[in-house]
């Protein structure tokens, strides 16, 4: 079995962020950068069905070089091998990030294609099922269970207050959820190993954006916590706030 | 300006509230534009066809309709090549989609096959001549994009609760469509669709949440949380990442980072300490209140209304209070 995972290189979302001068980008200076949530999930999966069934999980990433740091940490949880689809910076637009992917996945003759639900930074999560349908495969997002037997599979996916579960033949897109399966760490083995296993750089073929920054804020403050009391006897108090203030009841 | 579709999502034969939220939406970008035909997509089993007047209320002028019986369930493939088809006529300007389980699988798929971009999980949208600014809350939601989505159609979808259904009357003409294929010949198939917790209101929908942490202990004592919610009448419970991990609560209670992302009216958090990354699924609540026993929480730093305590003591008496409010009323 022949697994492709695309992980995206994302700022680690506990810090505090700032917005750089020219009012469209992140300011830069001090952001510390991770493999996002969902991707480290999808790559679990995809080493796991490698594990149990034999084959290779290919790792692949868009990006700048920074990207090879966010990849050998996948070689070194476990994948066999990396490509980083160079561009300086990576488009907000969905489509164009799919079609550079589409480019380079169509004759890999991959099995499964895994994607995290969403990336945490730009939280589109379009660029799995549109990747899908460029590669004319079946695709499944946002699951949460998966099963492979043979050339099919069975994924779950939640919904709001419910769970759908689909049937698709492979080769085929996911898009993985959390809770599907914890992602390990690397050993010291493996991050050893992964500095000798190949990371194969191509220009991205990203054509034209078509849904791009015009600006970015931080969203205003909520105004400071303020604490209204002590214990059950402040309870008569918070409602008086809620109906008179807040008004919600 | 060529007409507006609005993708009006069901479920079990049933228009879903984003469905309505997503037809106000397109109604009111359509007359901010100067005026332009609303037009509501239906795609479901026999007898979605019925659903058509809430639509037409809150401002659809056309409802096509596509019923089949093959579409009882969510099919993929068949409402994306269905909803494509669709806007390849007519010269659609817009399409709107709700940024919800089901139309954030759809909405993708549409606009690939279209060769358009999308802009997705949008809190706020302006047509403009030659493009479409959107508002998208980014990076864990402390970051706000603002996004100028070029192309026609303009694909969106909107973020669950950030447009309330208006009422716009409407004479509304019903067109019947077919699939654009045989739902026997798609290859993802929907097998099974099970309720969650069928009772208990969607975090989604949901004007009042009420959210519990490990302070709660023990999963028997989210009785506690289940009993504010029943008092207050209209709320949904909700659980931080600990307590989902823990298996106290279903995975899909989660709000934070890599959970739901929620806005409601009211958000009370009990026993929730306020990590960053439950932070980050809760904060753009309106009134925030929060129940911990340790006055240094930073959930008090955000909480509109903090009480410093025991929540075993005052939550029960929370309920109380509440349920007295409600007789009264």
């Amino acid at each position: 079995m022949k697994v492709a995972v695309c992980i995206k290189r994302v700022p680690d979302m506990e810090m505090r962020f700032s917005i750089s001068g020219d009012r469209k980008s992140l300011d830069g200076s001090g952001l510390k950068y991770e493999m996002g949530d969902f991707d480290g999930y999808a790559l679990e999966v995809a080493l796991q069905l490698v594990e149990k069934q034999g084959g290779e999980a290919v790792v692949l990433s868009i990006g700048p070089d920074g990207v090879q740091e966010t990849l050998r940490k996948g070689l070194a949880m476990g994948a066999a091998r990396a490509v980083q689809l160079k561009v300086e910076e990576v488009p907000f637009d969905g489509l164009a990030i799919a079609r550079a992917l589409a480019a380079e996945l169509k004759d890999g003759g991959y099995d499964l294609i895994l994607f995290g639900r969403m990336a945490t930074d730009t939280a589109n999560g379009t660029v799995g099922p549109m990747t899908a349908e460029l590669l004319d495969l079946p695709c499944v997002t946002a699951i949460s269970h998966l099963d492979i037997t043979g050339a099919r599979g069975t994924a779950t996916r939640e919904l709001e207050g419910a769970a759908e579960t689909m049937q698709f033949p492979l080769p085929a897109v996911l898009t993985i959820d959390e809770g599907i399966a914890r992602p390990r760490l690397a050993s010291l083995k493996g991050i050893m190993a992964a500095k000798k296993k190949p990371l194969e750089v191509k220009p991205a073929q990203i054509g034209e954006v078509r849904l791009v920054v015009e600006s970015m804020a931080l969203p205003p403050d909520r105004p400071p916590g303020r604490i209204i009391g002590e214990g059950a006897d402040a309870v008569p108090e918070l409602l008086r706030l809620l109906q008179t203030e807040a008004k919600v009841f | 300006m060529g007409p507006i579709l609005a993708f009006a999502e069901s479920r079990n034969g049933e228009l879903r509230k984003v469905a309505l939220e997503v037809v106000t939406a397109a109604r009111q970008a359509a007359d901010s534009a100067g005026g332009a035909e609303v037009h509501a997509m239906l795609i479901g089993g026999p007898g979605i066809g019925t659903r058509t007047d809430s639509l037409g209320r809150h401002g659809a002028d056309v409802v096509t309709v596509v019923e089949h019986p093959g579409l009882g369930r969510y099919s993929p493939e068949v409402f994306a090549a269905t909803v494509a088809d669709r806007l390849r006529s007519n010269g659609y300007r817009a399409a709107f989609f709700a940024a919800s389980a089901e139309g954030r699988d759809l909405a993708p798929r549409v606009a690939a096959r279209l060769g358009v971009s999308l802009a997705s999980d949008v809190t706020g949208f302006e047509l403009k001549a030659d493009a479409v600014l959107v508002q998208h809350p980014a990076y864990t939601g402390k970051v706000i994009v603002a996004l100028r989505l070029i192309g026609t159609p303009a694909l969106l979808s909107l973020r669950p609760g950030s447009v309330t259904p208006v009422e716009s009357p409407r004479t509304v003409r019903t067109e019947a469509l077919s699939p654009a294929m045989d739902p026997a010949t798609s290859r993802v198939t929907v097998t099974e669709l099970s309720a969650r917790g069928s009772t208990r209101l969607d975090l989604g929908e949901a004007s009042i949440i009420v959210s519990g942490g490990r302070g709660l202990r023990a999963a028997e004592n989210f009785k506690l949380v289940e009993d504010l919610a029943a008092a207050i009448g209209n709320a949904a419970v909700g659980a931080t990442r600990a307590v989902t991990d823990d298996g106290w609560r279903p995975a899909t209670d989660q709000i934070g980072q890599t959970g739901r992302l929620v806005s409601p009216d009211l958000y009370i958090a009990v026993g929730i300490s306020g990590a960053v990354q439950h932070l980050a699924g809760m904060r753009t609540a309106k009134t925030i209140v929060a129940i911990n026993r340790d006055k240094d929480a930073p959930i008090f730093k955000i909480a509109d209304y903090g009480i410093v305590g025991d929540l075993f003591e005052i939550l029960p008496r929370l309920t109380e209070e509440i349920r007295k409010v409600r007789k009264d009323h």
